[in-house]
């Protein structure tokens, strides 16, 4: 009996298992291959229609489904918390005492969202990586009548890079379309030296932010918010002061990971092979989505078209065989969508090798977006597409 | 080429190699909330974009630029923490 256990029921997770399940059909129908993936709620999110909660166009409710709806019949579904990875005996320990053996372990437990690590910073900033927080910003968007809005990023990585230039672009165009735009001063402060990682989407998105009067501070790392005074600070000694506070909050990899040694402290980021997506060299340990350290966006995509690759490899060694070498390797493939306001969006289309080179924005790509999430339930995490 | 020396000042190595533009920035970056002011910090970066967007955004913050030197494949990119 070979045992095969994924831990994580996101895009990742679930995508994994589903298509180890097609490729190993036979073996676990004769009982000599089990496949199980451990998720700690047993609810599969999708995450990425939290900003659109934020922004008045989605409910929670819509977001979430039952982990085992999605799952391959063959596939077993462990609800718990994970406690630790022992190495040693190859186990999952979950902290309610059950133990789970592995033979090949894939891990894709996502990141953790840490907005307490800055002080004040849940009293006094928003944001949209969760349900409740972007209902929050919602809330306090209905409530705005006028002001200094600042959107900034408190640390690096985090998940959907271009989500925070996404949500000035759509507040922007929430303003105009509500009379408030000229009562109302938009800032955006990018950690880095341009509006964002990529040079080539930066060189798209920095005339629509001159376009739409949407200021960019660059260099602007938030590091404390003064919260008598409205303030916040940047590790490079600016300060600037706010009605408005968005801010993505402070991301980590999951602390059982850092517990069980294999991701290091603080960040808790895998050691993943960028190409096989192995962990620190282990031959049957892989990583993917959000818990990796690639230098790669932290999105659902990523974890979409990595995961056949784990599958292949996963396949692969149960059966005793190489992987193809094709099919074997990650390349850096992602492909996401990109909201510009307007009711148009672009398309970011890249790998390792190729930058993404987006089309001039228009109302198809927006349309494509609105589409891709609401089929999501019956495409991605099945691997229909 | 020039080879890079060892230094004695140097005070913390961060090995950025095969990460691309900003990843070597952001770890800089990391370096500097949990270093001293004295510090000395080098960057090893294999992605050219460094050698442009390090120094700039050392010189934002207040930091000293202590030296860029190039090695096989790679820029080390040295920084004084000030503040």
């Amino acid at each position: 009996m070979k045992r095969i256990v994924i831990v994580g029921g996101g895009v990742g997770g679930t995508l994994v298992a589903n298509l180890i399940a097609r490729k190993l059909q036979q073996h676990i129908r004769g009982g000599q291959v089990t496949v199980t993936v451990v998720d700690e709620g047993g609810q599969h999110v999708y995450q990425p229609g939290f900003m659109y909660i934020a922004m008045g166009s989605e409910v929670a409710e819509d977001l979430v489904r039952p982990e085992w709806t999605l799952l391959d019949s063959e596939v077993r579904l462990e609800v718990g918390r994970v406690q630790r990875i022992n190495e040693a005996d190859q186990l999952v320990e979950l902290e309610d005492g059950s133990r789970l053996h592995y033979d090949q372990l894939v891990l894709a437990p996502g990141a953790r969202i840490l907005p307490q690590e800055i002080e004040h910073f849940e009293a006094e900033a928003h944001h949209f990586y969760g349900p409740d927080a972007a209902q929050r910003l919602r809330n306090a968007l209905d409530a705005f009548t006028g002001g200094r809005i600042v959107i900034g990023i408190a640390s690096m990585p985090y998940k959907c890079p271009p989500a925070p230039l996404e949500v000035a672009f759509l507040i922007e165009d929430e303003l105009r379309h509500r009379g408030l735009r000229d009562k109302a001063e938009i800032h955006f402060c990018s950690p880095i030296g341009r509006a964002f990682t990529i040079e080539s989407v930066s060189e798209m998105a920095t005339p629509i932010l001159e376009d739409r009067g949407i200021e960019l501070h660059t260099f602007f790392n938030v590091e404390t918010i003064d919260a008598d005074r409205r303030v916040i600070t940047s590790l490079e000694g600016e300060e600037m002061g706010y009605d408005l506070l968005i801010l993505v909050p402070p991301h980590k990899g999951q602390q059982f990971l850092i517990d069980s040694g294999l991701a290091p402290a603080p960040g808790g980021w895998l050691p993943t092979d960028r190409h096989t997506l192995q962990v620190g060299g282990r031959p049957n340990v892989y990583a993917l989505g959000d818990a990796t350290d690639l230098p790669l966006s932290k999105a659902g995509s990523t974890a979409h078209f990595e995961a056949p690759v784990v599958a292949e490899r996963v396949a692969a060694a149960i059966q005793g065989i190489e992987p193809d070498a094709r099919l074997g390797n990650y390349t850096g493939k992602v492909m996401c969508f990109f909201e510009v306001g307007d009711g148009k969006g672009t398309l970011l289309q890249f790998d390792y090798d190729h930058p993404p080179r987006p089309p001039r924005p228009n109302r198809l790509w927006h349309l494509g977006k609105i589409v891709f999430n609401k089929t999501y339930w019956h495409t991605v995490p099945r691997g229909r597409v | 080429m020039t080879a890079i020396a060892p230094s004695a000042t140097v005070t913390r190595v961060i090995d950025a190699r095969g990460s691309y533009c900003p990843g070597p920035l952001m770890e800089l970056i990391r370096a500097i909330r949990e270093t001293e002011v004295g510090d000395i910090i080098a960057v090893q970066s294999s992605d050219s974009g460094s050698r442009v967007d390090i120094p700039k955004w050392v010189e934002k913050a207040g930091h000293r630029l202590v030296r860029i030197a190039n090695a096989d494949g790679y820029d080390e990119i040295v920084v004084e923490k000030r503040r």
